[in-house]
C-alpha cells in the first residue's frame, strides 16, 4: 500500500487537545511541514503562547518555551537575540498578540527581529471560554458581548497585519486563511516563505491565519468554516500586505 | 589625618559632582579609602546640587557626609544651609562673588575666596569651583599636589583635554589666594 | 556592577531606562556592542523581563536592571522564570515608595524581594551588598548561584548605591561557566529529544510534585548559602540588624556607641533569601536586645523577630520615603533602647 499521507516528524505523537472541528490542528501541520521542508527542525525553537494553543510545546518535537500571556515576541527577540543562527517562531492566537502582548508585538516588529510570528486570528478567545478578542467581528455575539459587539462601547476589531504593514521593520506580513482546500495551500506557502525569509535573515515576518472556533461560535465545523468565509473574510481581507524580501531568493 | 568628610554645594552647572570626583579621585591616588555620593536625602531642594566625598585610612562607614570637615559653598542657599552643619574645628571654604554673608561661628575656620570673580579676570570661566578646591587644598592639606593633578587627569573626559591646563592654573590660583 | 556581569560572562541585557538605575543600561550601552554582546531597549519592563526569560532559555547568561516600580511590573516575568527553573540575574535599585513614589534611596522592597516577586510558592536568591565592592563581588556570586540552583537572583541595592561611587578592584578571574545547561532550548540539533522550558502543569498532582521538588531544592539552599556579615556581636548587649547602605550608616553608629561604652554590634545580612536566621538565633542566647534598622517602615523586622523566635525583644528604627537616617539618630535610638533596657 502506497502512503499518501505521512504526519510531519516535526509533530509529536501526543494527542491534540483541540476541539473537534478547530483548525489549529491544520495550522500545526502547515507549521510542521514548514519546518521539515526547511530541514530546519534541529535548530528550530518555537514559544508557545497562552490561549488555546498553549500545550504546543507539547505538539512540536522542536525545543519549546511557553511564554507568559502575550509575551512571546519578547521571548522569542530573547531567544534571537542569544542565538542568532538558531530559527526562532511563536505562535499565537489573537487575545495573546493582539490585546495583551500588543506592545511586544508592534514593538519586535519595528525592530525588524529576525523571527517568524504565526498568528492564529479565530475572532474570539477560546480557551477562557468564548469572550470578546480584539479581532471579533462589530455585532458578533460572544460571551462578554451577549448583545453582539457593539463598536460603540467596545470599540473596533484591530487589523494586525494592516497595522504592522505601515512599519519599517516588517519584512513580510500576509493573511492566509484555512477555510477550504485551495486557501490552506496558499497558507502553507506563506508559512514556509515566512520561515525562509529567517533562514535568509530577511527579517521579522508575519503570518495572520483567519481560523475558526465552532465551539464558541456555537456553530458544526462545516458552518463555523462557512461562518468565517461569509463574515471574517471580508472584514480581514486575505493578501500580501507587505514584502520587502525580493521575492523567492 | 584619619579622615575628612567633604561636603560641596551650589546650583547644578558650578561643577560641584566634578569637583567632588576631583577630591575623591585625589584620596585614592594618596592611597585612601575614598567615596563619592551625590546630592542625596533631605537636602537636596532648591535646584541645587550637593555632593558628598570622604576620604579616609580606614573604611568608610557612612558615605553621606551630614556634619562635613570641609565645608565648599556656592551660592546663598547653601551657606546658609549647610554652615551651621560645620564639624567645630572645620573648615568653609565660601565663593564670596556670590554669597555676601559672614559666618558668625568662631570655632571654624571661614574662608572667603572671590572664586567666581578670580575665574572671570584669569580667563578661567567655568572653574570657580577649582579655584576653591585649590583654597581647600592649601587651608587643609587634603591631599598631595601631585595627587590633585593625577586626579584631574583623570576626571576630565577624553573631548575635554584641552581644558586641563586650566584646571591646574585654577587650583594653584586657588592656593596662591591669600 | 555592569562590568562584574560582563565579566561574570553576561553577554545580554534587556531593560528599560528608569531613575536611578540609568547608570548600569548606559554603562551596557556603551560596552556591549564593542564585546559582541547585545543591550537591547525594550519598549517596557515587563518585555524587557521576557527577554531575559527568552535568552535564558537559550542557556545564556543575561540580566536586567530597574528600580521599584520597575521591578513590580517584572514580577509576571519572574515568576514564569522562576517556574521553568530559570537562572537570570535582576538589578533592583530601590527607590521611595509606594507608587511612582520618589527618586531618593530607599529599601522598601524587601518584602517584596524576599516575598512575593511574583504570584506563587517559589523563592528568589537575594543579596544585599553594602559597599560598591561587595556590589561587583556578589554579582559573580549571583551568577555562579543562579546557575548551580537554577532560579533567579536579584542584587537588591538602593539608590545610594546605585549612584554613588568607591574604588573597586574587579577579580581576575573571567568567569569559568563551568555549569553545563543540558535543559536549554538551544535546538536539539537532531540528537537529543526535544527540551520544553515550560511552567505550567495543568495536573495537579504533577504541579504540587514540582512545587515540593523546588523546596526541596529551597531547603539545601538555606542551609548552605547565608551570607552574614557580623560586628562586634561576641560580646555586645543590643545587636542591630541592618542591610545595604543603611548598614555603613548603623556601623558608624555601633562605633559611636562603643566609644560611649555601650556594647552595640551588627549583624548584617548579606542574603536576605535565604536569611541568615542562625547568626541572628546564635545571638538571641547572648545579647539582650535587638534593633532592625531599615530604609522602610518595618519589613526585613518581621524575618528577625522570626528568627529570634521570642527569645529577646527586637526594636525597629527606620525612615521611610526617600530619607536615609543619620548616625546621629541611630546612636540616639541605641541610647534610648539600652536607657530604657537597663
Amino acid at each position: 500500500m502506497a502512503v499518501v499521507f505521512e504526519k510531519p516528524k516535526t509533530l509529536s505523537d501526543a494527542t491534540l487537545h483541540y476541539c473537534p472541528g478547530c483548525t489549529h490542528g491544520i495550522i500545526h501541520t502547515l507549521v510542521a511541514q514548514a519546518i521539515e521542508e526547511l530541514g530546519i527542525e534541529g535548530k528550530t525553537v518555537g514559544v508557545a503562547p497562552v490561549g488555546c494553543a498553549v500545550m504546543a510545546y507539547n505538539y512540536f518535537t522542536c525545543d519549546m518555551v511557553e511564554a507568559p500571556h502575550g509575551r512571546a515576541p519578547a521571548v522569542a527577540t530573547g531567544l534571537k537575540r542569544a542565538l542568532p543562527e538558531n530559527i526562532i517562531f511563536t505562535y499565537q492566537g489573537d487575545g495573546d498578540l493582539a490585546a495583551i502582548g500588543t506592545a511586544e508585538t508592534v514593538h519586535s516588529a519595528t525592530r525588524g527581529e529576525n523571527i517568524t510570528v504565526i498568528f492564529v486570528n479565530n475572532a474570539i478567545y477560546g480557551m477562557t471560554g468564548g469572550q470578546m478578542a480584539p479581532t471579533s467581528l462589530p455585532g458578533q455575539i460572544t460571551q462578554t458581548t451577549p448583545y453582539g459587539r457593539d463598536v460603540s462601547t467596545a470599540g473596533y476589531p484591530v487589523r494586525i497585519c494592516e497595522m504592522l504593514s505601515t512599519l519599517d521593520g516588517v519584512a513580510y506580513a500576509e493573511r492566509v486563511s484555512v477555510d477550504c482546500v485551495p486557501n490552506i495551500r496558499k497558507a502553507k506557502a506563506a508559512i514556509q516563505k515566512a520561515f525562509e525569509n529567517q533562514v535568509n535573515q530577511k527579517g521579522f515576518s508575519i503570518v495572520e491565519v483567519l481560523s475558526s472556533c465552532p465551539t464558541n461560535w456555537g456553530l458544526t465545523p462545516v458552518e463555523a468554516l462557512d461562518w468565517l468565509r461569509d463574515n471574517m473574510i471580508p472584514y480581514y481581507p486575505l493578501g500580501v500586505y507587505k514584502d520587502i524580501t525580493g521575492g523567492d531568493k | 589625618m584619619a579622615l575628612k568628610n567633604f561636603l560641596l554645594a551650589g546650583f547644578g552647572g558650578q561643577g560641584i559632582l566634578f569637583s567632588g570626583k576631583v577630591i575623591a579621585y585625589s584620596g585614592l591616588m594618596d592611597g585612601k579609602e575614598v567615596s563619592w555620593l551625590p546630592s542625596y536625602g533631605p537636602e537636596m531642594r532648591g535646584g541645587t546640587a550637593n555632593c558628598s566625598v570622604c576620604i579616609s585610612d580606614e573604611p568608610i562607614g557612612s558615605p553621606l557626609v551630614l556634619s562635613p570637615d570641609v565645608l565648599m559653598a556656592m551660592n546663598l542657599q547653601s551657606f546658609d544651609k549647610f554652615i551651621d552643619s560645620v564639624a567645630p574645628g572645620g573648615v568653609a571654604v565660601i565663593d564670596c562673588t556670590l554669597i555676601d554673608k559672614k559666618s558668625s561661628r568662631t570655632d571654624i575656620t571661614a574662608i572667603y575666596v572671590p572664586a567666581t570673580a578670580l575665574a572671570s579676570e584669569n580667563d578661567l570661566q567655568g572653574l570657580a569651583n577649582i579655584i576653591l578646591i585649590g583654597a581647600i587644598l592649601k587651608h587643609t592639606g587634603f591631599a598631595d599636589f601631585e595627587a590633585v593633578k593625577k586626579a584631574i587627569d583623570k576626571c576630565v573626559p577624553p573631548k575635554k583635554r584641552h581644558l586641563i591646563e586650566a584646571n591646574l592654573r585654577a587650583i594653584e590660583l586657588g592656593m596662591q589666594y591669600e | 556592577m555592569a562590568e562584574a556581569a560582563i565579566k561574570s560572562g553576561c553577554r545580554h541585557f534587556f531593560g528599560y531606562p528608569i531613575t536611578p538605575q540609568t547608570e548600569v543600561a548606559a554603562y551596557m550601552a556603551k560596552r556591549m556592542p564593542k564585546i559582541g554582546g547585545t543591550y537591547l531597549q525594550a519598549e517596557s519592563e515587563i518585555a524587557a523581563i521576557n527577554m531575559v526569560l527568552g535568552a535564558a532559555s537559550a542557556g545564556v547568561r543575561v540580566m536586567t536592571s530597574s528600580s521599584s516600580p520597575g521591578i513590580s511590573l517584572k514580577t509576571e516575568g519572574i515568576s514564569y522564570i522562576a517556574g521553568s527553573d530559570l537562572p537570570c540575574l535582576i538589578i533592583n535599585v530601590q527607590r521611595g515608595g509606594p507608587g511612582l513614589g520618589g527618586i531618593q534611596p530607599s529599601q522598601a522592597d524587601y518584602w517584596q524581594a524576599t516575598r512575593a516577586t511574583g504570584h506563587g510558592d517559589f523563592h528568589i536568591l537575594v543579596f544585599a551588598p553594602s559597599t560598591i565592592q561587595e556590589m561587583v563581588d556578589l554579582v559573580y556570586t549571583a551568577y555562579d548561584k543562579a546557575d548551580e540552583y537554577r532560579m533567579p537572583a536579584m542584587i537588591l541595592a538602593d539608590g545610594m548605591l546605585g549612584q554613588m561611587m568607591e574604588p573597586v578592584e574587579f577579580p581576575e578571574k573571567e568567569a569559568d561557566q563551568k555549569i553545563e545547561k543540558p535543559w536549554a532550548t538551544t535546538g536539539h540539533q537532531n540528537k537529543r529529544a526535544h527540551n520544553i522550558v515550560n511552567s505550567l502543569y495543568l495536573d495537579p498532582n504533577e504541579l504540587e510534585q514540582k512545587v515540593v521538588e523546588r523546596f526541596k531544592r529551597y531547603e539545601r539552599i538555606k542551609e548552605k548559602e547565608p551570607l552574614a556579615e557580623e560586628y562586634l556581636v561576641d560580646d555586645a548587649d543590643i545587636v542591630l540588624v541592618s542591610f545595604g547602605a543603611t548598614s555603613r550608616i548603623v556601623k558608624s553608629a555601633v562605633n559611636s556607641a562603643r566609644a560611649m561604652g555601650i556594647k552595640a554590634g551588627m549583624i548584617r545580612p548579606i542574603t536576605l533569601w535565604p536569611f541568615p536566621e542562625k547568626a541572628i538565633q546564635k545571638a538571641a542566647d547572648t545579647v539582650s536586645c535587638f534593633m532592625s534598622v531599615e530604609m522602610s517602615m518595618g519589613q526585613m523586622v518581621d524575618d528577625v523577630r522570626l528568627a529570634v523566635n521570642g527569645k529577646k525583644p527586637v526594636y525597629f528604627f527606620g525612615r521611610t520615603g526617600g530619607i536615609i537616617p543619620s548616625p546621629a539618630e541611630v546612636l540616639e535610638q541605641i541610647q534610648k533602647t539600652m536607657g530604657g533596657a537597663k
